[in-house]
């Protein structure tokens, strides 16, 4: 880094080295505060609770996904596959309900296992193999792509009784507030990778790997059976998050969540989490899919601007939050 | 560090002669791999391999490969010289769109959209802007030292957007006999952006090859800490790699908006990195860095091309291609991981005293070098 640009940011990292791993969080959190307030200032009817609870229920499965690809890249590693793992989960939901006639009780299990079975399987060729994360999950993007193509080309619409009657239940809270049953789902997946990151074993070694490989190996913790876990709970969360977007949309199709993966890799890059590994929140993750649901509601309340401003926003955001981990990544070194 | 050439056969001495001498040379399997497809094809459709001329130009399912080739060669070519310098670049895609964007609304909006300077013009608008995002991609990697695949999302992911914004949502078409030249036109009966292809890439090689940069660039790829040491300013070398990068998306991209004579910034070069990445790594290239091969590269992308040919030759779906291309990635993974050749010949060596030595493939080399030179 150039000289003018560490003086400058002399005070900055003084502060970052003291709060180094809260910083980012504080920085979405302030964000969020303030996207929120200008909404509110600016368009009629934006300051309300219903209006975040849209957010969470426009973007509950990208909540999930986004959960996963945390503990991935906590590990420092990466996972590409999330949006066609998604895709997958949900063309194969309503090809088991709607074309074989297998009930959604059934069909439920049977996405899950795919896609944590699915995420393992990268996770294993990626350690085994020590071939980079980010072409494997490449690989299992094209993959998981082409298979959806494969059950159908086409969409395949969900009039199953049973996932309908799910995806129009409303779960009232108090003040006349209401939320999806998938919103429900996400925050309680928050909860146990909360419970599982911060406290427990398994969550420990994740950070460890992301902070030093070799370090974690010579300590004797399982690197290779935790590696191979993170790409399955990768998995296992775009497999759920695919059925609640099979709910959302009431529908499997090969383009559904194209470019998904983007989002949740911004998204746990907004909420704080370093991209090298080893430091972060899921709490973060849940703020960064905060702000981005935020982005699309005030594109959508401003009416004149376009949806694609909401990509050249996510990624000006993406950029200065990299920009930021650079410098608490400065900071740490020079602790 | 070897000196680099092409051909990588003459830096070992040939102890083998004959057949192990041909299949260890780097391009041996990349262009086998090519003519089994095209024999396939042949299998399939008896005329495939037929040229002929009409009108004075040169047509046929060959010309085709090519034709439909050149975006994703230049792509692959760029992207080829970052990841030799352990780089990768996502932005290329969204680039290919805002290049194709930016020519296309000049010419929409020109009062003369067929003549020589409007054109030119717009050339130079595209390449300019592509510049630029190559510079910015740079100076992320080299001057703040952001890791590659994480400075250019950033422009994946809001180039998209940017090429809509330029084309306000819409698909930009054009009537410019001059701008369809570079993607449609003839020139010496054969495809124009054949040609330009051709010449870039041969330029291309003539740089890297006869002049130091190309040892420069893989050495910044092999090590960069030595690379420092012995003096090679590796931040101005990364810098133009992504310029490179960014200018030959640039070019394929006007190459695809003047075939279709519209810009769709939605689809313009939707998932073209992932392609080049994959016609970089079966050309022979390895992701971690420090040696490349272009005439791989060059192989590498005609072999994806002549896929998807065959993949609508047979009348599957086309979208199914990517279970293919899916399958040809793992495959090209594995056999270039050292972890997955060492569990092979412990498999191999424990069946008989005498272990038989598999044919060095182009990855074998890459992956020997790599052993050399950690």
């Amino acid at each position: 880094m150039s000289t003018t640009l560490s003086s400058l940011t002399k005070p900055l990292q003084r502060f970052s080295v003291r709060h180094a791993t809260r910083l980012p969080l504080i920085v979405t959190a302030t964000l969020l505060v303030a996207m929120f307030s200008v909404g509110s200032l600016n368009y009629e009817g934006f300051f309300s609770a219903q209006v975040l609870l849209n957010v969470l229920i426009d973007n509950g499965f990208l909540l999930v996904v986004a959960i996963g690809m945390t503990f991935v890249i906590l590990t420092g590693g990466i996972d590409l596959s999330v949006g066609s793992m998604v895709a997958l989960s949900t063309m194969l939901t309503a090809w088991l309900v709607e074309q074989n006639g297998l009930p959604l009780a059934l069909a439920v299990p049977v996405v899950l296992l795919v896609g944590a079975g699915g995420g393992a399987l990268m996770g294993w060729v990626i350690h085994a193999f020590e071939i980079q994360p980010f072409i494997v999950t490449l690989a299992g993007m094209f993959l998981a792509r082409g298979l959806c193509y494969m059950i159908s080309t086409e969409s395949i619409s969900i009039t199953d009784p049973t996932t309908t009657r799910i995806a129009q239940t409303r779960v009232l809270l108090p003040g006349g507030l209401f939320v999806s049953p998938a919103v429900v789902i996400a925050l309680v997946v928050l909860a146990v990778a909360f419970v599982v990151l911060h406290h427990t074993r398994f969550g420990r070694t994740v950070y460890a790997l992301g902070g030093n490989e070799s370090s974690t190996r010579l300590m004797g913790l399982p690197v290779g059976r935790t590696k191979i876990a993170v790409y399955a709970v990768s998995g296992l969360c775009s497999a759920l998050g695919g059925l609640l977007l099979t709910f959302y949309m009431l529908s499997g199709y090969a383009l559904h969540a194209v470019g998904m993966e983007l989002d949740a890799i911004a998204a746990v890059v907004i909420g704080g989490t370093l991209l090298t590994g080893g430091s972060g929140f899921v709490l973060g993750t849940a703020l960064g899919v905060t702000v981005l649901g935020l982005i699309q509601t005030i594109i959508s309340f401003q009416g004149t601007l376009s949806s694609w401003w909401t990509r050249i926003v996510i990624g000006g955001l993406l950029f200065v939050f990299i920009l930021l981990q650079r410098l608490f990544g400065g900071a740490r070194t020079a602790e | 560090m070897t000196p680099p050439d092409d051909t990588g056969a003459g830096t070992r001495p040939a102890r083998a002669p004959g057949t192990r001498r041909l299949t260890g040379h780097p391009l041996f399997w990349p262009a086998a791999v090519l003519a089994a497809l095209l024999l396939g094809n042949v299998a399939l459709t008896h005329d495939f391999l037929a040229v002929r001329v009409q009108n004075g130009h040169l047509y046929g399912s060959l010309v085709d490969i090519l034709q439909f080739g050149a975006p994703l060669i230049l792509v692959s070519l760029g992207m080829t010289l970052v990841i030799a310098t352990r780089g990768i670049d996502l932005s290329v895609g969204s680039t290919v769109a805002i290049a194709g964007a930016l020519a296309c609304e000049h010419i929409a909006s020109a009062a003369d959209p067929g003549s020589l300077s409007t054109v030119f013009t717009a050339i130079v608008i595209a390449l300019g802007v592509a510049a630029a995002i190559g510079l910015l991609n740079g100076f992320l990697v080299a001057r703040l030292g952001v890791q590659p695949i994480v400075a250019t999302l950033v422009l994946m992911v809001a180039g998209r957007g940017v090429a809509q914004l330029i084309t306000d949502g819409q698909i930009i078409s054009v009537s410019s006999p001059a701008y369809k030249m570079i993607g449609g036109g003839y020139w010496l009966t054969l495809p124009f952006a054949v040609l330009l292809a051709a010449a870039l890439v041969a330029v291309t090689s003539l740089v890297t090859r006869r002049t130091a940069l190309g040892m420069l660039i893989e050495s910044v790829g092999g090590n960069p800490v030595a690379s420092r040491l012995v003096g090679i300013r590796a931040s101005g070398l990364l810098v133009t790699v992504y310029v490179v990068s960014a200018l030959c998306a640039a070019v394929a991209g006007l190459m695809i908006s003047s075939n279709v004579s519209s810009a769709d910034g939605n689809n313009a070069g939707l998932w073209i990195e992932l392609d080049a990445i994959l016609a970089v790594v079966v050309g022979g290239t390895a992701l971690t860095g420090g040696r490349f091969s272009l005439g791989g590269t060059v192989l590498g992308a005609l072999i994806i091309q002549t896929l998807s040919t065959t993949i609508y030759t047979l009348g599957v779906p086309p979208e199914t291609t990517l279970v293919f291309k899916a399958l040809v990635v793992i495959v090209v993974c594995l056999v270039q991981s050292p972890a997955f050749r060492a569990r092979l010949s412990r498999k191999r060596g424990r069946r008989g005293p005498v272990a038989p030595v598999p044919a060095p493939t182009a990855a074998d080399v890459t992956a020997r070098r790599q052993e050399v030179h950690p």
